[in-house]
């Protein structure tokens, strides 16, 4: 019964969804950890102005985030082409795939960006304090961001993987 | 995302168990900073500025009261101390680095949110019961209240300070002026007798309000749940044991009787109910310490001190409350610093208070006995 009504919800449902999600998700995930380290960045600078120039960089990792999401919607967009329903009534077994194929990577790219951000997020907030105390800690810090931003490209090259196999027509 | 933001608030909200469960230590990460980030931000800039040893070793090598000021302009002090006129009095000094402390704090409670603003000023409400007793006992003692408001701590002032002077007895004092103020559930059926007002009421007066303010702080930190109870539950857990300890000590030879010193004792800490019962107990010094010893934690103390020293248990009782504070800056997201900072920033100043002392009366030899290094 399931599987009957799965057949017969439209692809391009699922296609548009997962391009909204992939940018939706990423930059929601990129905004969360901007305010999360910006908040504690402006408080910190207001003692020792000068962690602002390095600590950016923390705001930086935040928005490649959303840099990841913007990529894949774009990608996953010119994927979707217009392909009329079968004259049966029935989507063809390509289009489904195509279209699940779609929402699965934008989903994969939103939610991994998603918490990629606010792990940068809550890294760089502490970053910053840490480096108004002792200037000899941003290195090491920065080098858990980096960690944590990786997180981030491992969801946009799966999910470009994923998409590669979405053809419509 | 939706579900995921109403997880993770959903989780901050409950996150009141001691063992927060993964959800909630990351909904309390990534929300903290909504409304308290900036000012966790600016409190942590305050401590970079305490002085550190190489500062008071260098003050502690000062002259006179005007080097002291002089050292001071170049401290975070600056502003505050260079307007200060000859001839320098220890007061003025130590008042002017109060008002630094108070400027910050305000600056401070201005831009909190809530729940921060309330913990803010619970922080405080100590220094309100301090203030309430000293005017009421000026006032005993028949000083002018305008000389008695000079002396309040500032962080603790109200608008009715000065109507205390009228009051009689307790109950007026509830009565007309403290049920407007937020001491006002301080006050229960058990201390509103109508005796009128001598010195040994009005310092059981300042016990039992001291204990139900700890209860009551200790209660609401634990409701907001998260790291800020744990950090706060052993601060105020410290408190109370400490006041339970000075009690104690101050009403040995008192006719204080052992179940009015057990009222005064605090409904939380490491030494309730147990230590408590044996302190109630406790007639001597030594018996006090064997109370205290079996308590892991403060045997530690009680080994630094020797038999019979009880003048040198004050300054290690303040190395561990500046200890306990400086640890707690080790965690982030958490109310606890605040009041860690507020606990600093005065030893700082009793510390400058014992140096600038110490050099007024060419003591010199003394000061390191007195002052605790805050960092």
């Amino acid at each position: 019964y399931w599987g009957l009504v799965f057949r017969h919800i439209s692809p391009y449902m699922w296609a548009s969804l997962g391009c909204a999600l992939a940018i939706g998700l990423s930059v929601a995930g990129a905004a969360w950890g901007i305010f999360l380290t910006g908040s504690s960045l402006v408080g910190a600078a207001v003692k020792a102005p000068r962690i602002t120039s390095k600590n950016l960089i923390s705001v930086i990792f935040c928005e490649a985030a959303a840099i990841y999401g913007v990529i894949t919607a774009i990608i996953l967009q010119t994927k979707v082409e217009d392909v009329p329903i079968g004259s049966d009534g029935e989507w063809s077994v390509k289009i489904l795939k195509a279209g699940y194929a779609v929402f699965g990577s934008g989903l994969c790219v939103g939610l991994s960006n998603l918490v990629c951000g606010i792990c940068v997020g809550i890294v760089g907030s502490s970053c910053a304090l840490a480096d108004a105390q002792n200037s000899t800690l941003f290195v090491k810090i920065l080098v858990i961001e980096i960690f944590g931003s990786a997180l981030g490209l491992f969801g946009v090259i799966v999910a470009i993987i994923i998409s590669a196999s979405a053809v419509f027509k | 995302f939706f579900f995921s933001c109403f997880s993770l608030a959903v989780s901050a909200s409950r996150a009141d168990k001691v063992a927060m469960s993964w959800l909630s230590t990351t909904a309390e990460m990534a929300l903290f900073n909504v409304k308290s980030g900036f000012l966790e931000a600016i409190v942590r800039g305050h401590k970079l500025g305490l002085l550190t040893t190489a500062d008071y070793s260098n003050l502690s090598q000062c002259d006179s009261l005007e080097d002291i000021k002089l050292y001071l302009t170049g401290t975070d002090y600056g502003d505050y101390v260079q307007n200060l006129a000859a001839p320098l009095q220890t007061t003025a000094l130590v008042e002017s680095c109060t008002q630094k402390l108070v400027d910050d704090w305000a600056y401070l409670r201005e831009n909190a949110g809530e729940p921060l603003g309330r913990f803010m000023d619970y922080c405080v409400y100590g220094h309100m019961i301090d203030n309430v007793v000293l005017i009421v006992m000026g006032t005993i003692h028949e000083r002018d209240v305008n000389e008695l408001l000079d002396k309040c701590h500032p962080l603790g002032l109200f608008d009715s300070l000065a109507s205390l002077g009228v009051a009689q007895n307790v109950r007026d004092l509830y009565r007309l002026v403290l049920v407007d103020t937020p001491l006002a559930p301080y006050f229960s059926e058990s201390n509103l007798a109508s005796e009128d007002l001598d010195e040994i009421n009005v310092e059981i007066l300042r016990n039992t309000l001291y204990k139900s303010y700890l209860d009551d702080f200790a209660q609401f930190c634990k409701s907001l749940g998260g790291t800020t109870a744990e950090v706060m539950a052993t601060t105020l857990a410290f408190q109370a044991d400490r006041r339970a300890l000075n009690i104690t000590l101050n009403s040995i030879g008192t006719e204080l009787t052992r179940d009015d010193r057990r009222r005064l004792y605090s409904n939380h800490g490491l030494l309730h109910p147990h230590g408590q019962a044996e302190l109630a107990a406790a007639d001597d010094f030594d018996s006090v310490r064997a109370a205290m010893e079996r308590v892991p934690e403060y045997a530690g103390i009680f080994s630094r001190v020797g038999a019979g020293e009880a003048h040198a248990l004050d300054k290690m009782l303040y190395d561990e409350e500046v200890r306990r504070a400086v640890n707690s800056f080790e965690q982030q997201f958490h109310f606890g610093i605040f009041h860690s900072y507020l606990a600093l920033r005065e030893q700082e100043i009793r510390n400058v208070m014992w140096i600038s002392e110490c050099i007024a009366q060419d003591q010199k030899g003394r000061i390191l006995d007195g002052i605790v290094f805050t960092i």
